[in-house]
Parts: structure tokens; C-alpha cells; sequence
């Protein structure tokens, strides 16, 4: 008694709650679970699990190494299961218009100058900065929650993922 | 209409607190109540939730929409000038048409409510805390607390952590680590920085930094994408408000698990019960307002929608209620 446990959720190990209706549509509240989404979707699918407006949080399943990916503007990624390396680099030459939302993909491997590389742990964030590239690194299965804005390569496939009734 | 007076505190009564007045509503507390009058009409509530919810108000700089601090009294936040309310969001109220609103401007009602908090906040007391981690709110005058009562809310500019912005927690900073939180890992990222780009390759335990945090019920932005802010906070206990959305808010459960009552924002019916565990994502829609119950402290991410523009897009129906339809 006295000794608490933190409960956190794990790709492999997640309880999901719901919604008890009373006089709504269940749809209204767009309740899905990140760890759910992460464990039926493909290696680095950005599966939007929360969105207001234009902006985006995204479930990322991290497996393997990523394509490189430039982002218009600040992203974060927040580590939710499992470890991520994060590689950064500043391009050669501008990528990406400022004005754009959402990262792309980078054909092949861009040319510029390495900025460093940042070793995430469960809980960790990262700041993925803007009008720079970044590609990830996973080891095991892994997910991240990224915090962005709706872009060429956000999935949106809130039926499959949420609960109806 | 606009009302413009000055907040006044009496001189103070039998029981040592002072009295205030803002327009046609006046504050009086005693060992165990405020009693709140205005011109319809009169209400009467225990002292610590009411401070509770009246120092989320003040430190959230009246949030976004309304904050209810029971089913009676509240305000409407209008950026710039704020309702004070009595009755607006209670059904029977306003079927008695004995609801009752007045409108000030920001800095006015602020000063009253932090004027309020200082003298009626006990030392010992803190508003933030959970139950078992303060003192009482209840009894005689008794000091104050005002180191408590005048935090800072956490706002970083674009990442916690970064040179020149938020800065982590520590112990050696006045943040140990909460007592359901031991638990949590608190190592740091490695970050292996070229020279030049110290300003932009970062990283921070989010979860550790959460786990320090001395507050409950209060969301702080820890990152920012243009108008997409990033609010965690560790809850525990109850919400001392009852919030009523003027825009979509989303709900991303870190660990541990809240539950949450939903009802009409207007009427208050409810209409939902919403249970969230670690993982889970839910949003509260615009025309909703909501309350939560968390047995352990847990961490919840609070996403919100900074834009300016929003609430008056919703209110005139040019923007949906809910984020998606699927």
C-alpha cells in the first residue's frame, strides 16, 4: 500500500477505454487508441489520431529506417513505446517552401551539412526543426506521437480506427 | 455593454477575510463558504472548491470558452473582456430567467479574482495541489500563500528545454519528483549536437518532466507548431472546473486513466461518459463542457487549437462542432 505504478501503454500491452453514451453520437468524440492504431498499421505510416483543423497529432509505428523527410515547419516527435534515433540535417539547399504544411519525403539522400543525432528513450521528445531533414531509426517496433500539420502523407482513416457506437 | 468598476475589498469581517464587489456581484466568505449576490439572485458554496476553481481562471487567464466553477457561477472568456456569469449556463435558471451576466474587461476582473485569492487563501492552502499534498482552505483568516497563488503558468515559446525557453525541472530547481511518479524513468535523451546547431537539435523526457510538476489541473504548453500547442498536466483528483469548449479540445491519455462527464454546454445534460486509458484519444467537441475523475495521478496531454479565429467560426456555424465526420 503506498507504492504506486504508473500505467503507461505499450504497442504490445494496452487497455483501451471507450465511450459510455447518454444522449450523443459516439462518433462526435472520435476516440480511437494510439498503441491500436500503431499495432495495424504498416512502418512508418503517419495514421492522424487526433486533428484540429490543419494541424495533425500523428501515431507513427517506427520499424526500421525511415526516408528522409523534410519538414515547412517545427515538428515534434514524442516517444510513446520503445527507442528512436533521430538523424538531422541541414540541406544543402532549401527543400521546402516555408508556406507548406506537413513534411515530404526526400528523394534519396539529401546533400548538406549533418546537425547531430538524438537518441530517444520511452517519453522522450525531440524537436524536428523547421526547413530541416530528418530520417529515424528503430531497432524493435516503436511508436511515436508526432505533433504536426496535415500534410501530403498523413493517413486519414478515422472509420477503421474509431469507435462508432 | 461593457462593466467597468473597481474592484473593492472591505475592510475585513468577523472571520478576518475581506469582502469584494465587481459590478452588481459581491464575495463574502467565512470559515466554510463564499456567498456570492447579485441582482437576481444569491448563491452559497464551500470555500475550497470555489478557490480552486477560481485559481485555475486566474492562471489559465479565463481559458478557452467557459470555465464553470459549479453549476451556478462562471465566466465566458471573450479575449479582451470576460463574463462573469450566474445562472447563463443552468437550464432552470434560465427558465426562471434568473440567470444574470455582466461583461468586464480582462484586466479589471483579473486584478478582483487574484485580489479575492490573496486575502481568502489561507497559508498552508495551495489551489493546485491534489487533496492529500495541502493544508486546509477552511477556517478563520489564517496568513497567506501567496507564492502558490501567483505561479506562473508554464508557456514555452517552441520547445521546453531549448536555450532561451522553458526550463526543465530538477530537484535542484524546486521539482521532485511526485510521489505516484517515482516510478517513472528519468533519464535524459543523448543528444549528440555539430557545432552551430545547439539551438535546434534538442530533446527532453517529457515524461519525466511531467512527473515533476507541482500542480494538478494545469496545462502548460511544452511545445508549439504555429497555432498547435502541446498542454500536458498531471491530474489527480477533480477538475475544480467544468470547462465549456469554444472549439474542439483533444484529450490524449499518457498514462493511468481519467474519466470524464460530458453534458451539454448549454443546458447541462449530459450526454456521454468518456473512460480513458493510457494511449486512448478522444475529443471534446465545441458545444460540450466536461469534468474529470482521476483516482491516480496520471498524465494527460491537453492538444488545443490556438487560432483566434476559431470561436467566432464556430459560434456563427461557418466551423463544425466536431473535428472530423467519418
Amino acid at each position: 500500500m503506498g507504492d504506486y505504478t504508473t500505467v503507461f501503454g505499450r504497442l504490445n500491452n494496452y487497455t483501451k477505454g471507450g465511450v459510455e453514451l447518454i444522449n450523443d453520437d459516439a462518433k462526435n468524440y472520435v476516440f480511437s487508441n494510439m498503441f491500436e492504431v500503431a499495432s495495424r498499421a504498416k512502418p512508418w505510416e503517419k495514421v492522424a489520431v487526433a486533428k484540429n483543423q490543419q494541424y495533425v497529432l500523428e501515431a507513427i509505428r517506427a520499424e526500421g529506417t525511415s526516408e528522409w523527410r523534410v519538414t515547412p515547419h517545427d515538428e515534434f516527435a514524442l516517444v510513446v513505446d520503445g527507442d528512436l534515433v533521430v538523424e538531422l540535417l541541414d540541406p544543402a539547399k532549401p527543400l521546402v517552401d516555408a508556406n507548406e504544411s506537413g513534411s515530404r519525403a526526400v528523394k534519396g539522400d539529401p546533400q548538406g551539412t549533418p546537425m547531430g543525432t538524438i537518441h530517444l528513450g520511452h517519453g522522450h521528445m525531440a524537436l524536428l526543426p523547421a526547413g530541416r531533414c530528418y530520417r529515424m531509426r528503430a531497432e524493435q517496433p516503436s511508436v511515436v506521437l508526432l505533433q504536426t500539420i496535415q500534410g501530403p502523407d498523413t493517413v486519414e482513416k478515422w472509420a477503421d480506427i474509431c469507435q462508432k457506437f | 455593454m461593457t462593466t467597468s468598476s473597481l474592484a473593492l475589498g472591505t475592510e475585513p469581517n468577523e472571520h478576518g477575510y475581506r469582502s469584494f464587489t465587481l459590478g452588481g456581484f459581491s464575495f463574502e466568505r467565512d470559515e466554510y463558504f463564499v456567498h456570492i449576490e447579485w441582482p437576481t439572485g444569491r448563491h452559497v458554496a464551500a470555500i475550497e472548491p470555489f478557490l480552486k476553481a477560481l485559481m485555475r481562471d486566474v492562471a489559465w487567464n479565463f481559458f478557452y470558452g467557459t470555465v464553470n466553477f459549479d453549476s451556478v457561477i462562471g465566466t465566458v472568456n471573450h479575449y479582451g473582456t470576460v463574463d462573469l456569469f450566474a445562472g447563463r449556463f443552468n437550464e432552470a435558471y434560465r427558465m426562471a430567467e434568473l440567470d444574470h451576466l455582466e461583461n468586464f474587461p480582462h484586466d479589471e476582473i483579473k486584478q478582483t479574482f487574484q485580489a479575492i485569492l490573496a486575502d481568502w487563501v489561507n497559508e498552508g492552502f495551495d489551489p493546485f495541489a491534489a487533496p492529500q499534498e495541502t493544508g486546509s482552505a477552511y477556517g478563520l483568516k489564517n496568513g497567506d500563500n501567496n507564492s502558490a497563488v501567483t505561479r506562473e503558468r508554464v508557456t514555452a515559446q517552441r520547445m521546453v528545454g531549448l536555450p532561451n525557453d522553458e526550463p526543465l525541472r530538477s530537484d535542484a530547481s524546486g521539482y521532485p519528483v511526485n510521489r505516484m511518479f517515482l516510478d517513472v524513468d528519468q533519464s535524459e535523451p543523448q543528444v549528440e549536437v555539430e557545432p552551430g546547431y545547439e539551438k535546434e537539435v534538442s530533446a527532453f523526457n517529457f515524461f519525466a518532466y511531467l512527473s515533476r510538476s507541482d500542480v494538478t489541473w494545469n496545462p502548460s504548453v511544452v511545445s508549439v507548431c504555429r497555432d498547435s500547442l502541446m498542454c500536458p498536466t498531471t491530474e489527480e483528483f477533480i477538475l475544480p472546473i467544468i470547462h465549456g469548449n469554444d472549439r474542439v479540445e483533444w484529450f490524449i491519455q499518457l498514462s493511468d486513466e481519467i474519466v470524464w462527464e460530458v453534458n451539454d454546454r448549454e443546458t447541462g445534460r449530459p450526454r456521454a461518459k468518456v473512460t480513458m486509458k493510457a494511449g486512448d484519444c478522444s475529443a471534446m467537441p465545441a458545444d460540450i463542457r466536461h469534468q474529470g475523475f482521476s483516482p491516480k495521478r496520471s498524465m494527460l496531454l491537453v492538444w488545443e487549437n490556438n487560432s483566434a479565429e476559431l470561436p467566432g467560426l464556430i459560434a456563427r456555424g461557418e466551423a463544425p462542432t466536431v473535428p472530423v465526420r467519418f
